[in-house]
Parts: structure tokens; C-alpha cells; sequence
């Protein structure tokens, strides 16, 4: 008995022709016909400095975990891309809803990137305004955030506004059954909210063909969904295909899905060993593809990109990394009874009792010390 | 005047959302329909789509577009058809919906309104007669309501979408059709704390949604036997009202739980070790706790045998006298 079906060749190349792609690995722009890209230099800048910046801040908050600093660490190794060009192509206002993985997006949108790490020092679960920075906290639980998003949207099409909404997600959300039931609300309601999957190939230790027989993008059309599959790891087609998508769910055209095919190039967090299952060569080829090697290329031969601006942008990252690391080492420790903070918006009479009987538990301690 | 459980809700409703634009129904068949036990009838006529709003058919969807919703700044009112299919909504409802204010130290309001018809009594199939009460009483961050009769359905279906936190609120579906006095006041009233529904010295009964009338009628009963039974409608059941119940059982020196809920693990047994803590030598006999048994809910031919009725509550307190 064959247990697994034989499964179709995602990650060959000839599976990913349909890839909408503007700047080839090698950092040559090419067109393409239904998606035009017209930034001036200095926006071709910022996406390269915010790709630069976040995967500094990655690669220190990767060392902080390492020394203990952090409990836990997700990082976003290889899909700056993906996550920098779809956040610079939202408007202030969009919101959005991001998986845990998604600091590209958090820094995009304004999150200080100390604000992230709390989560992963332990001192809060989320150190943002969703409400100022237009972007959920991270979720955690996969999937659940697709369904916050399309009825955020929902809302947003009764207040007859012109925002959009974005949800953030990965390969492996797309098995959820609340990722499954936010495409069927979103597609009959017409939501103004844009589904984008990052398809990093691995969901922890199972590849992408453990989640789906198809490509993730084809499951969209099913629900009535227009879908685009997006070379993730070109910065360009990114930002050109969410611009549109959004532009779509702007004009009361309904959601819209992209897959941005792209690759986790680290562990899926610290905690994990991907040697265990998954081979070096591949890593290898996706390290052809990286996401800021090509812009790179491109910038300077572009002329945009100068040795000088990249020696300032070297020292930039640096003292980024120095304030992230001395910032999390500042982080304090919340007091133990904030722990009763916030559990309910008015008073409930159980956490109140609750609090005040640990409190007077604590200050026994503080008695015995001083008698 | 005197209307049924269900018109008060269904005038809740109406009255809510006359006053606040924000509030929207949520639910599968609550337009057209007006919802399988009719509760929303005539509001989608006079409010329409965007506001009653017939979901596609997912619970999980539609406690969480509702988040979305709320943290957009509406005020969702879901309605889950039946007890029983509330589970695949419970995700959303304990890991999402019940947490936001924490997680988000308490930038993130979702002022959202679960409402879920809720118990046995009414000769129904599997998975329509079940009493999930705990779990949601076990969350935090959730408020659990319920309650016995049209005053308190009509003032706790305005209270529960008027609060800034997450409220389920469990409607005794078998009481939807009995009828009792209301007034239809305009003020918004706090959740509401316990009520003595019938006062009493020698026993304290203390129920909530379904088991308040039954509790009602042992009453009348015990009287008859010469036991003045008080009967205590805890109407809220996160919180509960610790203190109401506890005034009472310290006056009358005994205490019976009546819930349709498995007593096991059931909110029967938090009651028993809050009052056993608090009160432990005002009792006369060990707290009892009188409900449903630890199997599943039993097929409808035989579910008066499960049910909290008449001679085992009275049974219960002769055992409570008999220590």
C-alpha cells in the first residue's frame, strides 16, 4: 500500500514558470506584462536599506537567543523580500494581521524592533498598538489570524472606506480549517482583504507537498479567489503584485490570494535542527536566489546604490544591532502582579480577590525579611 | 406586560441596536429565517444584510470574522445555533477571542457577544441539548451569563453587548417559550450579580438558566414538607456571585448545586469548594451538587432521567438533612 501519494514537483523550476518575476536572481530587471513597476531611486533604496536593516536585526536577535537572551527565536532568513515589498506596498491605513514570522512587515509598518522582541524575551505578548501601527500582534496559532482579517475587512466595507487588509500566513496555514473558512467568508462577502501566503517550502520539518497536491496559489480559485504566484525572494514583483492586489480589494473587486514562493533559509525557530530533514544542496540553490544579494546587484549597476551609500547603510546596520542588543538586555521583567493585568476590560471579582491574596502572599516574604 | 424568553431577547436585540450603529448580528440563518428558534425574527427586515448578516455555515468563521470585526470597532452579536456545535467555534472563542486584552495589554477591546442556546428538555437529536457552561466559566477573560426569565433575558442581552469584554451568553433554550413580566427600560444595566428568586431558611438551592424554574417548583413543594427552601439564580456565572451565595448558606447551613451540566468537573464543583473555603463551619452537611451524569448527553426518550428534576433535587436535600 502507497501511503504517500507521488506528488507533484513543487520546487522544480519548471513548476514555477508561472513565478511574476521583475529582477531575475542575478539582479537583471526584466518586465513583465501584466505587472509594470515604476519607483523612483530613493524608494528602490528603501527596500533594499529595510531588507538590509531587518535581516541584521534577525541575524543579532538569532545571537541574543544564543546566548540566552531570548527564549525563543523565528526567524525571517531569506524572505525579506516577500515581507519588505508587500508591507512598502500597503498605504498607512491598510491593516494587517501577521503569522510570527513576519518582522519584515512589523518593521515596514513601524513596530520598533525591541517591540518585537519582547515576545521573545518573555516580558509581553505583543509590545504594540495594533490600533497606531496598523498591524495585529503575532498570532501564533496557525492560521486563526486569516479569519481577524477578513472581518476586519468586513468592516471596513461597512464603513465604505477605501482601506485594504492583509493576511499574513505561511504553506502550512493553508491545511487550517480557519484559513480554509476566511477564503470562503472573504470570497462570498467580496472582503477587501489580500491573502499572502508566504511559501517558504517548510512548515517546521514538513515540506510544502505535505500540506497540498497543487500549487498553494491553485487552491484559491476554487473558493472563487484570483490568485498570483510571486517569485518571493524578488523584492520588486512583490511590492508590483500586492500593489495590484490591493488596488483590486481597494475597488470593491474582492479578495485576492498570492503565493510568494520564496524559502526559510534558517530553522523554523531556534528550537529547531532542519539537518535533521532537509538537505544542504537546497539550501545552496535558494542561497543563489537571495532576496538582497540581487537588489544589490541591481542598484549598482543601476548606478543607484553607491560604494559610499553602502558603507553607510554597513554602519546603519551595526548600530542597529548594538541598540537591539543593548535594548533587549535593558528589557525588565514585568512585576509579578501585572500578571492580573488586563484580564478583563471592567472588574471581575475573582482576579481582583486572586490578586489581592498573592499580593499579600508576596508581602509575607517581605515581613519575614525584615523581622 | 408579559411576553416569552424569546420575544425579550429578540426585543434585546432590537433595542441594542436602535441605540448603537456599531452593533451587528452575526449567525447562519438569522435573516430571512430569523434563526431556528426565531430569535432575531424581523430584524434583518428592518436592519438588512449589513447588519443581520447570514454567515456561511462555520462556527469557527463567524466567532472569528467577528474579532476582526470588533477590533475594526463593531459590536458583533454571533449567534451559534446549538450548544453542541459551539466546539468548532472554541478555538477562536478561548485561544483568540478570550485573550486579546491580555496579549495586547489591553490595547485591544472585543466587545463581543456570544449568544448559545443552550441545555436539554426539548426531545432533541445529539449534539442539541448540551450544557458546555464550564469551559467557558473555566476561560478567563470571558464572561458567562445566563438567565430564567424575560426581565433578566431582555436586560442581560443588552448588558452582554453593551460590555467592553467577551460575553457568552447561554439561553436556556427550553425556557424560551415560557412567559413572564417585562419592562422595556432604555438604561443599560451592569451584568447582573445573583438574585434570590425565592427566599428561604432551612436549604440553599443554587441554580442558573433552566434549572431556576425547576428549583422554583421544588420549592413550592418543600414547603409543602415544611422546609423553607431559598432558591439562589446566579444569572452569572463568570463571574459568579460568591457573595450572595454565601450570605445565604450561611443562613441556612446547607447548600445544593442544581445544574443540567456533568456535576463532574462541572461549575457545581467550583461552587462546592468556594463554599466549602468561605463557609466551612456555617455548614450543617456537606455541600451536594445535583445534575447531569458522566456520560454524553443520553438520547431524548431517556433524558429526563439525566435532567435535575423534581424528586432528585428533593432527594438531594432530604440527604442533606439526613446528616
Amino acid at each position: 500500500m502507497r501511503l504517500i501519494a507521488s506528488v507533484w514537483p513543487l520546487c522544480d523550476d519548471e513548476s514555477v514558470d508561472d513565478l511574476v518575476q521583475l529582477l531575475t536572481p542575478a539582479g537583471q530587471r526584466v518586465e513583465h506584462p501584466d505587472y509594470r513597476l515604476a519607483l523612483e531611486a530613493g524608494e528602490l533604496l528603501g527596500l533594499y536599506r529595510d531588507m538590509v536593516l531587518v535581516r541584521r536585526m534577525d541575524v543579532e536577535a538569532t545571537a541574543l537567543q544564543r546566548q540566552g537572551e531570548l527564549g525563543l527565536w523565528a526567524s525571517c532568513l531569506g524572505q525579506e523580500a516577500a515581507q519588505v515589498g508587500s508591507a512598502r506596498a500597503q498605504r498607512p491605513t491598510d491593516m494587517c494581521f501577521p503569522s510570527y514570522r513576519e518582522h519584515g512587515v512589523a518593521w515596514v509598518k513601524g513596530v520598533e524592533p525591541l517591540q518585537i522582541l519582547g515576545l521573545f524575551r518573555g516580558v509581553n505578548y505583543g509590545g504594540w498598538d495594533p490600533r497606531e501601527r496598523y498591524i495585529h500582534v503575532y498570532t501564533l496559532v496557525i492560521g486563526s489570524q486569516a479569519l481577524h482579517a477578513t472581518g476586519y475587512a468586513m468592516g471596513v466595507q461597512r464603513d465604505d472606506t477605501d482601506d485594504a487588509v492583509v493576511a499574513y500566513f505561511g504553506d502550512g496555514a493553508t491545511s487550517q480549517g480557519d484559513l480554509n473558512e476566511a477564503l470562503v467568508w472573504a470570497s462570498v462577502n467580496a472582503a477587501p482583504v489580500v491573502f499572502f501566503c508566504q511559501n517558504n517550502q517548510w512548515a517546521i520539518s514538513e515540506p510544502v507537498e505535505r500540506q497540498s497536491r497543487v500549487p498553494i496559489a491553485q487552491r484559491a480559485t476554487g473558493f472563487g479567489i484570483p490568485a498570483v504566484r510571486v517569485d518571493g525572494n524578488d523584492v520588486l514583483a512583490c511590492h508590483a503584485v500586492m500593489s495590484a492586489a490591493l488596488e483590486t480589494a481597494r475597488d470593491g473587486g474582492g479578495p485576492v490570494f498570492i503565493e510568494a514562493f520564496t524559502y526559510r533559509m534558517g530553522a523554523h525557530t531556534t528550537s529547531d535542527d532542519p539537518s535533521r530533514y532537509r538537505i544542504a544542496d537546497e539550501l545552496e540553490s535558494w542561497r543563489a536566489k537571495d532576496p538582497i544579494d540581487r537588489m544589490r546587484s541591481y542598484l549598482e549597476t543601476e548606478g543607484i546604490l553607491t560604494a559610499d551609500q553602502q558603507l553607510a547603510l554597513d554602519a546603519d546596520s551595526d548600530a542597529l544591532a548594538a541598540a537591539v542588543r543593548a535594548g533587549v538586555l535593558e528589557m525588565r521583567n514585568p512585576e509579578p502582579l501585572d500578571m492580573f493585568d488586563n484580564v478583563y476590560a471592567g472588574a471581575h471579582p475573582l482576579v481582583t480577590a486572586e490578586r489581592a491574596s498573592y499580593a499579600s502572599y508576596l508581602a509575607s516574604f517581605v515581613d519575614e525579611a525584615r523581622s | 406586560m408579559t411576553v416569552t424568553m424569546a420575544k425579550a431577547i429578540n426585543t434585546g436585540l432590537r433595542r441594542a441596536m436602535d441605540q448603537d450603529g456599531s452593533v451587528l448580528l452575526m449567525g447562519q440563518d438569522i435573516g430571512a429565517l430569523g434563526g431556528v428558534f426565531r430569535i432575531t425574527d424581523g430584524l434583518w427586515k428592518d436592519f438588512g444584510d449589513s447588519r443581520v448578516v447570514d454567515t456561511p455555515l462555520g462556527e469557527s468563521g463567524i466567532v472569528g470574522a467577528a474579532i476582526g470585526l470588533a477590533m475594526r470597532g463593531y459590536r458583533p452579536v454571533c449567534e451559534i445555533q446549538f450548544d453542541g456545535f459551539v466546539f468548532p467555534a472554541f478555538d477562536q472563542i478561548t485561544t483568540q477571542l478570550a485573550k486579546m486584552r491580555y496579549r495586547t495589554a489591553g490595547r485591544v477591546a472585543l466587545p463581543v457577544t456570544i449568544r448559545i442556546p443552550y441545555g436539554g428538555g426539548i426531545g432533541a437529536v445529539e449534539h442539541h441539548s448540551e450544557s458546555p457552561e464550564a469551559y467557558f466559566a473555566h476561560t478567563p477573560g470571558l464572561r458567562v451569563v445566563t438567565f430564567a426569565s424575560s426581565q433578566d433575558a431582555y436586560d442581560v442581552t443588552r448588558s452582554a453587548i453593551a460590555s467592553d469584554d467577551p460575553v457568552i451568553v447561554l439561553e436556556p433554550k427550553r425556557r424560551y417559550w415560557d412567559k413572564s413580566p417585562l419592562e422595556t427600560g432604555d438604561a443599560v444595566l451592569p451584568l447582573p450579580l445573583a438574585s434570590i428568586a425565592h427566599a428561604g431558611s432551612d436549604v440553599t438551592l443554587v441554580c442558573y438558566g433552566p434549572t431556576v424554574r425547576t428549583c422554583l417548583s421544588v420549592a413550592q413543594v418543600a414547603a409543602d414538607e415544611g422546609r423553607s427552601v431559598e432558591v439562589v439564580d446566579l444569572r452569572s456565572l463568570s463571574p459568579w456571585d460568591e457573595d450572595t451565595v454565601l450570605d445565604s448558606v450561611r443562613r441556612t447551613g446547607r447548600c445544593i448545586v442544581v445544574h443540567e451540566a456533568s456535576v463532574s468537573g462541572g461549575l457545581g464543583a467550583e461552587i462546592a469548594a468556594r463554599v466549602s473555603e468561605r463557609a466551612f463551619y456555617m455548614l450543617e452537611a456537606p455541600v451536594l451538587r445535583v445534575g447531569g451524569f458522566h456520560t454524553p448527553y443520553p438520547v431524548s426518550r431517556i433524558e429526563d432521567e439525566y435532567l435535575p428534576d423534581l424528586d432528585r433535587i428533593l432527594d438531594a436535600i432530604d440527604r442533606s438533612f439526613a446528616v
